[in-house]
């Protein structure tokens, strides 16, 4: 079957900074600002978001050709809810402490928009090796986003990193703890939105990718 | 009197104290989205209140009727299928899968319902009907009862009411907090937002000084509680 569309090569260098999921295409805003109040949380539900979508990616893209139309979208979350399922579970048994911090948003990985939009515009379309180089593209840019976004919070509200000491240990006062509450992820996310669009911009042109939210 | 309370409590909780979108993170993609005008934010409101309501009561007979650990329609079957055996058969493993399902029968019934009676309104919501689908709020909703259902003892189990109650007014909060942010939209379309701020940027800040505001309802549950008592 003829290959249209983007290679695998191109695919994968998308998904990390061209096309990254949370600052060009603004999707999966919901783990973005729950889970970055510290690194390990960001970097665990990382993990389970590159689990989830591989393997979504990797089933959709082998059963392109039995989908109908209409109901290829019901296809897509019910394969994602099954693979999410086993991610929560696994979660549960090997990592209790981090499952209930991360909480109910492992579960809502299932309506994250990054999997079913992959899944629509890539996996339903190419074939398993393109698929595959999208998925793990897009993982990479979507933990890339997460950690930065939590290393500024984590340092901010709490001085550490990775849970390791870095600054303000002693003189608790300095700790801005609104980083590490809702309104805290809500300005990071925008200062940093701004950021990435102000360095698009810079580098050339790019800022329209990020502008095509208004 | 105790259990009006109780409801009371839960409604304000899901509406203002634990707003869904403000302290929760659920249905950011619709808030950025459609809050553009004060109509359209209102009417997505709507459709999502209702939905969740819809989503939530199916989802609540699922659980409590057949998924839970010692669900009486599955205890039924299970004692036709092999009698006098005392084991627990639980099914909650396909919870997940079952949300969704419902969730996106939820989403088509209210389509239908939309497109015989309103029809204008079905228009002027185009695609993101059936996008509502993919709003976390609604399966959050759902988990949060799961919470409360699946694995709860007989006397802190929640039943119908309560899991309607969360659902209802917490696509009530979801509705306050969408408007309240597409009136600020309008008035901020006449000021000069910063180049690499415009649309996303600058709505997720003001989103953040919403949640500032919000966050002094904390401690309202427990003089409320206080109060009722």
């Amino acid at each position: 079957m003829p290959n249209d569309g983007p290679t695998p090569l191109e695919r994968f260098i998308n998904g990390i900074l061209p096309e990254n999921p949370v600052y060009r295409l603004l999707l999966g805003m919901c783990p973005t600002l729950a889970v970055t109040s510290g690194m390990k949380p960001a970097m665990t539900m990382a993990a389970a978001v590159a689990f989830v979508l591989i393997c979504a990616n990797l089933i959709t893209s082998l059963i392109r050709n039995l989908l109908k139309p209409h109901l290829r979208i019901l296809v897509f979350t019910l394969t994602i809810a099954t693979f999410v399922t086993i991610a929560d579970r696994f979660l549960q048994a090997y990592a209790w402490p981090m499952s209930k911090v991360l909480g109910p948003y492992v579960p809502l990985i299932i309506v994250n928009c990054i999997i079913i939009c992959r899944c629509e515009v890539c996996a339903s379309k190419q074939s398993p090796p393109a698929a595959l180089a999208d998925a793990i593209g897009q993982s990479i840019g979507f933990a890339l986003a997460l950690a930065t976004i939590a290393s500024v919070r984590e340092i901010l509200g709490d001085g550490t990193w990775m849970g390791l000491p870095l600054i303000w240990q002693g003189s608790e006062q300095y700790k801005w703890v609104l980083m590490l509450l809702p309104p805290g992820a809500f300005i990071t996310l925008g200062l940093l939105l701004g950021a990435a669009n102000w360095i698009g911009s810079a580098l050339g042109g790019r800022a329209k990718a990020g502008r095509s939210a208004e | 009197m105790e259990h009006v309370a109780q409801l009371i409590l839960i409604a304000v909780g899901a509406a203002l104290i634990n707003n869904f979108v403000l302290k929760y993170f659920v249905g950011i993609c619709p808030f950025l989205g459609v809050s553009r005008r004060l109509d359209t934010a209102f009417g997505m409101g709507c459709a999502v209140t209702f939905v969740i309501s819809v989503a939530a009561a199916l989802s609540w007979t699922c659980t409590y009727f057949i998924l839970r650990p010692g669900a009486p329609l599955t205890a039924w079957v299970w004692s036709l299928v092999s009698p006098g055996s005392d084991a627990v058969v639980d099914l909650s493993i396909l919870n997940y899968i079952v949300y969704i399902f419902v969730i996106a029968s939820s989403v088509q019934l209210v389509e239908m319902y939309v497109r015989k009676f309103f029809p204008s309104l079905y228009k002027s919501f185009g695609v993101f009907l059936p996008l509502i689908t993919t709003n976390c709020a609604i399966l959050f909703a759902c988990l949060e009862i799961m919470k409360h259902v699946s694995g709860a003892g007989p006397a802190e189990m929640w039943g119908l009411d309560k899991a309607l109650i969360l659902a209802f007014f917490g696509g009530v909060g979801f509705t306050i907090a969408i408007v309240i942010m597409a009136g600020i939209r309008e008035e901020l379309d006449a000021c000069d937002v910063p180049a690499p701020l415009r649309g996303a940027g600058i709505t997720l800040i003001v989103a953040g000084i919403l949640a500032l505001a919000f966050m002094g309802f904390t401690g309202v549950d427990k003089s409320l509680a206080d109060l009722l008592r």
